[in-house]
């Protein structure tokens, strides 16, 4: 009998303490995944409808986490950019770490419905949840990143990140002593092997004996796996990393065994002050900046936008000290004729693995190629993984 | 030869580096399950560790409070555990399964502010014996996690089979009623079975979160807490087997990484999944042979035993 009582006591503590864990956990959180932060200007009422001389509400969509180091820092520097440009005419929100699934498109629905009127989704896996949506709110503005369908109120734009990895592939071939190149890369698709491609061919513009090999570690911010991938390459003989993932797990590998690597997307010197050769860095403000003054103006277009070295919107920055100044001539040299609109990188002649010629000897490679790569050029080893 | 043996040396070196982590679960998953309580909350334990000696790290700068707090982190889920099991006698499978995906969910709440900051990785390279050609960086060359691991297996070994006290923990996972018979308090000696696997699980969610990946990434375990329960199974619940699971299981995941790295072609989907393709495989082969599991599986795991009934 008086055990009885004692256990009902104990369940009965258990509950309160449980329901009250619950009760604040559900406080001001959506969901465990994602995190809504409001801008500093104070959240206007969600209820009512912006009048148009409201601020325009503008919100962000992003794959990773804004503290990632890259990608998605790279993005939330540029929306931090727009509210310092537009002060109260804007107000921004952004939602971090929403997956390339059907999770998706519940955000996007979440942020339409809330008013905003500019919606930017950071991330390829993105492409249809944004296509649905667009076409249910068709007053409401969509901007896909990296992607390559549109709708009359939904627009592509991305940011040409293999004319940094050419730059880097200069700097790569120039400082490599073992001519061994590697990439921890994330998903099979044409922008991953383009800027694989890319960082092969600018090494072996100044250092015809380079190779290439890349690891894929099937997502797009996992820095276990990412460090894995790298430490393999490095235990293979790579001297010289670059990524196309999220986060600075392959700069800090090579920093703690004495090889070089690269930043991607922002400035990771950071992470790893000795290995860390440049970063290719995303300055997604001069885009971000003109989307929202076309958004206030009413002139906004569903177009395809691909800006690079010439916009000011990708540069091979912050190179260390210790690079050898005739490496770092040469990298200036290439990035001076890409800041004039040379398309220098894939310039022929380009011949894929089997030696065949896919671009001629001063032929400019066709969008169509470029956008739907799937060949790896020679001196890449390996085979794309289907 | 010579080429096979320098690319030999690093992946055997990193097969140890990724299976530490595992034997470390295992060696306390193996305590738990001796003791008759199946603790499927291995994954939530490691996380909400990770993160606690995570942020311990970050904020003192010392890497032995990290694992302490790892440790103390993973005992307190367990603890959690071990109430609703011994004393409100909920269902051990449903329990484990609910502090898995709530210790997912809370570490990922706590690490917020965690994400971006990284540590420096230590190992520690032992003066002499590291610099042997091939042996010196594949066995001599790691974080004093992965000895005192082994240290843990060695002296698991002894305690479960040569003392007295391993005997009681045994006899109260074989059969509670009979060492409650014999006067032995079967629920203090689950706790501190369960309090001790917590802890395991606690300093292997803190290798990873300091050692394996000095970052902190939200559920960052990838499963290996599933992994570590399907080890102590594979190994028939002996500590020297579960070393030579972990050892396989972690050299699966590396030797994907090196296939790819030297250019053989296998889709990158079955790459990833290869360790846990690897789990299902090896737990169907031992499950062949009904009788062999029956002799090995101490007889009460998973029931639950109440003192006051018995």
């Amino acid at each position: 009998m008086p055990d009885l009582k004692k256990r009902s006591t104990l369940k009965a503590g258990l509950l309160v303490v449980a329901s009250s864990m619950m009760l604040t956990a559900c406080g001001d959180k959506t969901e465990t995944k994602t995190a809504v932060t409001p801008a500093a200007t104070p959240a206007a009422a969600p209820a009512a409808a912006a009048p148009a001389s409201g601020p325009l509400k503008v919100a962000f969509v992003y794959v990773g986490p804004v503290g990632d180091g890259g990608w998605t820092f790279a993005h939330d520097q540029g929306r931090k950019a727009v509210e310092a440009a537009f002060g109260d005419k804007v107000q921004t929100t952004f939602v971090e770490k929403v997956p390339e699934s059907s999770d998706a498109e519940r955000v996007f629905r979440d942020l339409a419905s809330q008013g905003n009127k500019l919606i930017f989704g950071t991330t390829f896996g993105y492409m249809e949840p944004m296509l649905k949506v667009a076409k249910d709110f068709p007053d409401v503005k969509f901007e896909h990143a990296t992607g390559y369908k549109t709708a009359p109120n939904m627009a592509v734009y991305e940011t040409k990140t293999f004319e940094g990895a050419y730059l880097a592939g200069v700097l790569a071939g120039k400082t490599t002593k073992t001519n061994k190149l590697g990439v921890v890369a994330s998903f099979p698709i044409p922008e991953v092997i383009r800027n694989i491609n890319a960082f092969t061919l600018g090494a072996q513009s100044v250092n015809p004996a380079v190779t290439t090999r890349a690891v894929w570690v099937s997502s797009w911010f996992d820095p276990a796996k990412e460090r894995d991938a790298a430490m393999t390459m490095i235990g293979q003989g790579v001297d010289v990393l670059i990524q196309n993932t999220d986060s600075p797990a392959t700069l800090q590998a090579a920093e703690e065994k004495g090889v070089n690597a690269f930043g991607w997307d922002s400035d990771m010197s950071a992470y790893g002050p000795k290995a860390h050769v440049g970063s290719a860095v995303i300055n997604w403000a001069p885009y971000y900046k003109q989307a929202v003054q076309s958004a206030l103006d009413g002139t906004w277009k569903n177009g395809e936008t691909w800006w690079g070295v010439k916009e000011k919107s990708i540069d091979l920055a912050n190179v260390n000290a210790s690079v050898p100044e005739e490496a770092k001539k040469a990298m200036e040299e290439k990035k001076a004729q890409l800041a004039e609109g040379k398309a220098i990188v894939f310039t022929g002649p380009i011949v894929d693995q089997s030696g065949k010629e896919v671009v001629a000897a001063g032929k400019e490679a066709e969008i169509g190629m470029l956008k739907g790569m799937n060949f790896y050029v020679k001196g890449v080893e390996g085979s794309i993984p289907k | 030869m010579d080429t096979f043996l320098l690319l030999l040396a690093p992946a055997l070196a990193a097969t140890i580096n990724a299976g530490t982590p595992l034997m470390l679960a295992a060696f306390g998953l193996l305590v738990n399950e001796k003791a008759g309580v199946l603790n499927l909350g291995a994954e939530g334990m490691m996380l909400l560790a990770a993160i606690s000696g995570f942020a311990v790290t970050v904020g003192t700068g010392s890497a032995t409070l990290g694992f302490i707090a790892g440790a103390l982190g993973g005992m307190a889920a367990a603890a959690f555990f071990a109430v609703m099991v011994l004393w409100l006698n909920t269902n051990q499978y449903a329990t484990g399964l609910a502090l898995s995906i709530f210790g997912a969910g809370l570490s990922a709440f706590v690490g917020i502010p965690y994400t971006g900051i990284s540590l420096k990785s230590t190992s520690m390279a032992i003066p002499v014996l590291s610099k042997i050609p091939f042996v010196g960086p594949v066995l001599f060359n790691h974080h004093p996690m992965v000895y005192i691991a082994l240290v843990l297996c060695a002296t698991l070994a002894w305690f479960l089979n040569h003392s007295r006290t391993g005997l009681v923990l045994r006899a109260a996972g074989e059969s509670p009623e009979s060492a409650h018979a014999l006067g032995y308090n079967v629920r203090m000696i689950r706790l501190a079975a369960i309090l001790f696997g917590g802890a395991c699980c606690g300093l292997a969610g803190a290798y990873l979160a300091l050692v394996y990946t000095p970052l902190w990434q939200e559920g960052m375990t990838a499963g290996k807490g599933w992994i570590a329960l399907a080890l102590t199974t594979f190994a028939c619940w002996k500590p020297w087997r579960v070393v030579a699971g972990a050892l396989l299981f972690g050299g699966v995941t590396i030797l994907q990484l090196n296939l790819q790295g030297l250019g053989v072609a296998v889709p990158s989907q079955i790459m990833a999944m290869l360790p846990y393709v690897a789990t299902i495989v090896v737990l169907a082969l031992i499950s062949r042979n009904p009788d062999w599991i029956r002799l090995n599986i101490p007889a009460s795991l998973g029931k639950n035993f109440n003192p006051n009934s018995a």
